[in-house]
């Protein structure tokens, strides 16, 4: 039997406001605990909450930006649980009018570009945290998250595989910080992923009964978990077994899914609007502002630097993927005047695979894009060669100064003077009788010796064009 | 002193007649006298002694708010800072509010003196102060009585002349009917009028916190420090407060009265109707046109309030968790049983009962049967109003469908208990502003009339309250025993 796995997340972002979705308090991460809770957060008798708008901006942002209808009218709703990390005994969410509708993204896989379904976005308050630990036996509650504003994106279940589920996570995580809504950090727990997953024999329309994988908070781990709980349905199914509703949790230590609640145990949450809480209204003038401030989305600049820059797809794709990325690489064209292609390559070689080695992002970059400028330029007037600016590369990431400053210092620049080269050359020529004679008999390999050993003499200094021009010119058969 | 209104004694602190700390003093032993008619759940006489001396001194200085140093007392919903706010409940018996209500904050800037905390039915579920942790009030009038609810200590504290005012709230009724029992003046806002900040949520899209005192007068000098847009409450509404003492003497020649046929059909005690009646002659007398009108919902005000306010108290009461603050349980085993027990062992029978109902309501499968079509018929119900406040100036009609039951009474009967609040619950659906105002007595229990007007009316309602108790004189009798 040929198995299609069927999957649909709910990706909840942390929306990147300085204070809570009802009230006034902070949402930094990391303070000590429920310092950042006031008396809303806290769910105190009496208190009300009152929402802020920018997380209102920062959805409708989204909405646009995923080609998504906008309610005209978004309502709050009361999801009714008790957990000791959700103070009122109540989530403040969206249940019959998100504020986000129907909308899409497109995904690539393999080079092939699928266009995957959101179902809706909505805004909801986090919940605090549950500490089990340290509390000797009893559990310790930190309410500073509480309150902090999420938008809970849901897709369509229109994933065939893990391949294309993460695909499609890294698109919205890629997104979010485009739109600059959300700081999209993983480990800070900024963007979480829900995934719900089925399989259904191949060709068969009906989806198969699901199961809802809570709490996967990396590409590596949803992309694990996926495929672990594929195998566990084909393993039922094929034994006779069926699979039942339910919510279960990956273990990440062990790789395994499991069991958390079928869903006879699920809530019944109760939803109902939130009477403290008027409807909030989008107005046409919010849509026009929002919509002059959204910035160029990552799929419309890869196309231009394709266009622009005439750069490969995975070359533009790559310098796309974040909006400091993709300002780093414009800057650096603007202000080497150098190529395009010389830059992309500077920039997705060396750079970035500094930068990967050391986990920085391209902000925390030991080299801006006016140093690194700085470096092309003296390439491209032969001050150095090539692999001299490698050099001047690696001194440039354990210092302040600049590629000239670098160059002058460390006496790394190219010798043009073709007298000074000449009398390397003809000192080669006089020192190796055995090799000119094999050069002069025809063997031409041999006349690469002459320029490694010129390069060397020259500690890579002479310039490669006029070495190669000298000894054509003293070997001539 | 205590028989002064509450502008008498504003008036008074002004001219120097007395100081507040004397006047507080007195007050203080006054509650002190009759603490056996249980108004007061908490007397802060240090703070109100220490406040008085302040207000002394501000309005020895001048240029002080105009109800500095007079003495009140804030129904014990409102969150006062540093003071105990049990709501009523077992539950927050032990909480102590690090937070002032709005309410609370514009009366303390307004130079008012607190002098406590009044009982109050617990979480404002009742309309006999009987669901109360700390008992049932007594109505001074006849102390067999209740006072009414939910703002029962208040209104008996207001008639026993234990205080000139008091703040109350009205989810169903819960500030007129108590007021009409004790036969004192009481004012439910406009929803909205009014922020709910810090007043401890039963029906979140029902309670209005309002002013009860003896008289009119008194309560548009409340109202006036009460009323205003809270950037902290959403549903308040950002809209002028006029002066509400501005209108008070406006001719009522001319005034539409509208009378609700369906306020007047069979179920009305005929001892009531002709309270009512009298009282409705002395308008026409003053001028006033009386017109009938039909409000053919209002039959369901009862059923539609009793899914929407037991739905939202549902969820609003679901805080009190026994995790953060309010009354634990002891030596709980699990997580399960710290809420089971902790909410089990601290809320009352009555309380326990609307969060039931309410949870039903919102479930799965009853949703749309309860809840939504509760709803539609709250549009409809605000929709009669509408109409009839199209034809007519302000409406008319009883608070209560009798005087002050017997303590007791009516406590088996959860029914029976709802229907005292037939005339009071469809007002608060359609969130409009209304009046109780002291109309005569049956058995020498006092009555009130209703006067319901349109919304952000309050002013009107004031000057038509205002103008009846220049002719009658029903608001100034006090209790026996009470003079």
């Amino acid at each position: 039997m040929q198995w299609e796995t069927v999957i649909g997340l709910e990706i909840h972002t942390q929306l990147a406001t300085k204070s809570k979705i009802f009230s006034g308090a902070a949402t930094a991460y990391g303070a000590e605990p429920n310092t950042q809770a006031c008396a809303v957060d806290l769910g105190l008798p009496g208190v009300l909450p009152v929402l802020n708008e920018e997380v209102v901006r920062m959805a409708v942002k989204f909405g646009f930006a995923i080609d998504a209808e906008v309610a005209d009218v978004s309502v709050f709703a009361r999801k009714n649980y008790f957990y000791p990390d959700s103070p009122k005994g109540y989530q403040i969410s969206q249940m019959d009018h998100p504020i986000v509708g129907i909308g899409h993204m497109d995904i690539e896989v393999d080079g092939i570009t699928k266009r995957i379904g959101v179902t809706r976005a909505h805004l909801e308050e986090d919940a605090g945290k549950s500490l089990h630990e340290d509390f000797h036996g009893l559990t310790g509650i930190d309410l500073n998250r509480a309150g902090t504003p999420l938008l809970e994106i849901v897709s369509e279940p229109d994933m065939r595989s893990a391949k294309e589920a993460i695909a499609y996570m890294r698109k919205i995580h890629e997104l979010v910080q485009y739109l600059e809504i959300s700081d999209g950090n993983m480990q800070e727990g900024s963007f979480r992923c829900d995934a719900n997953v089925s399989i259904r024999p191949k060709g068969q329309e009906e989806y198969g009964t699901r199961t809802e994988l809570k709490n996967i908070n990396s590409f590596k781990f949803v992309e694990k978990a996926i495929n672990i709980e594929v195998e566990r349905q084909i393993e039922i199914i094929e034994n006779g077994g069926k699979i039942t509703q339910e919510t279960r949790l990956y273990d990440a230590d062990k790789n395994e899914t499991r069991s958390m609640r079928s869903k006879e145990e699920a809530n019944d949450y109760r939803y109902f609007p939130d009477p403290d809480l008027l409807p909030v209204i989008i107005s046409d003038e919010l849509r026009t502002q929002v919509r002059a401030d959204l910035p160029e989305l990552p799929q419309i600049k890869r196309q231009r630097f394709i266009a622009e820059y005439q750069l490969d797809a995975e070359t533009a794709g790559i310098l796309s993927s974040t909006k400091q990325l993709a300002h780093y690489f414009e800057a650096l064209v603007k202000s080497s005047g150098c190529d395009a292609k010389t830059c992309s390559n500077w920039v997705t070689g060396d750079l970035l695979g500094v930068l990967n080695k050391q986990s920085l992002d391209i902000a925390q970059s030991p080299i801006s894009y006016e140093r690194l400028a700085g470096l092309l330029q003296r390439i491209a007037d032969n001050t150095i060669s090539g692999k001299i600016a490698k050099q001047v590369f690696e001194a440039m990431l354990n210092s302040e100064d600049d590629a000239d400053a670098i160059i002058e210092s460390q006496g790394l620049k190219q010798i043009t003077d073709s007298g000074a080269i000449e009398a390397i050359i003809d000192k080669i020529i006089a020192d190796n009788p055995a090799q000119v004679e094999q050069y002069l008999n025809g063997k031409d390999k041999v006349f690469g010796f002459f320029v490694g050993q010129t390069m060397k003499a020259s500690q890579g200094k002479a310039n490669p064009g006029e070495v190669n021009k000298i000894l054509q010119g003293k070997l001539k058969r | 002193m205590h028989t002064k209104t509450l502008a008498q004694i504003a008036q008074g602190l002004r001219a120097g007649d007395y100081s507040s700390q004397e006047l507080t003093e007195s007050y203080l032993a006054r509650i002190k006298q009759h603490q056996d008619l249980n108004s007061f759940i908490t007397v802060t006489e240090h703070q109100a002694i220490a406040a008085a001396k302040q207000a002394d001194a501000m309005l020895a200085a001048g240029d002080a708010p105009f109800l500095t140093g007079v003495p009140m007392a804030h129904k014990d919903i409102f969150c006062t800072l540093g003071v105990k706010t049990s709501c009523g409940s077992k539950m927050l018996d032990n909480f102590i509010s690090p937070y002032n209500a709005t309410v609370v904050e514009k009366f303390n800037a307004a130079g008012a003196v607190s002098l406590g905390k009044l009982n109050m039915d617990e979480f404002a579920m009742g309309s006999s102060n009987e669901t109360s942790f700390y008992g049932t009030v007594k109505n001074p009038w006849a102390t067999h009585c209740v006072p009414g609810g939910s703002s029962g200590g208040s209104a008996a504290a207001v008639a026993a002349r234990l205080i000139p005012g008091a703040t109350g709230t009205d989810t169903g009724g819960s500030i007129r009917q108590p007021a009409a029992l004790c036969g004192i003046t009481g004012l439910k806002p406009t929803y909205g009028r009014v922020s709910r900040y810090g007043m401890i949520a039963y029906a979140s899209s029902l309670d209005q916190g309002g002013p009860m005192a003896q008289t009119a007068e008194d309560t548009a000098l409340m109202l006036q420090v009460m009323a205003g847009f809270d950037s902290q409450d959403s549903t308040s509404v950002d809209c002028a407060v006029p002066d509400y003492s501005a209108d008070l003497n406006n001719s009522l020649t001319g005034l539409k009265i509208g009378l609700p046929k369906e306020f007047f059909d069979e179920a009305l005690n005929s001892e009531m109707a002709a309270s009512i009646d009298t009282a409705i002659n002395e308008y026409r007398k003053m001028g006033a046109e009386i017109v009938e009108v039909s409000m053919p919902n209002l039959k369901l005000a009862i059923p539609s309030y009793y899914v929407i306010a037991p739905a939202e108290c549902s969820a609003n009461l679901s805080r009190l968790d026994g995790v953060r603050y309010g009354y634990r349980c002891e030596n709980p085993t699990d997580l399960n049983d710290l809420y089971i027990r902790s909410r089990g062992e601290a809320f009352g029978t009555e309380v326990k009962r609307r969060i039931l109902v309410g949870t039903y309501a919102l479930s799965e499968g009853y949703y749309d049967a309860y809840y939504i079509k509760a709803q539609k018929i709250r549009r409809l119900i605000s929709d009669d109003f509408k109409q009839a406040l199209e034809q007519v100036d302000v409406i008319m009609g009883p608070v209560s469908p009798t005087p002050a039951f017997g303590i007791g009474e009516k406590t088996d009967d959860p029914i029976e208990m709802y229907l005292a609040d037939i005339y009071t619950i469809a007002i608060n659906l359609a969130g409009l502003p209304a009046m109780s105002v002291p109309a005569g007595f049956i058995d020498n229990k006092p009555v009130g009339l209703q006067i319901i007007g349109n919304y952000f009316d309050e002013a009107k309602l004031l000057n038509v309250a205002h103008q009846y108790q220049q002719v009658t004189d029903w608001h100034q009798q006090t209790p026996k025993g009470f003079e």
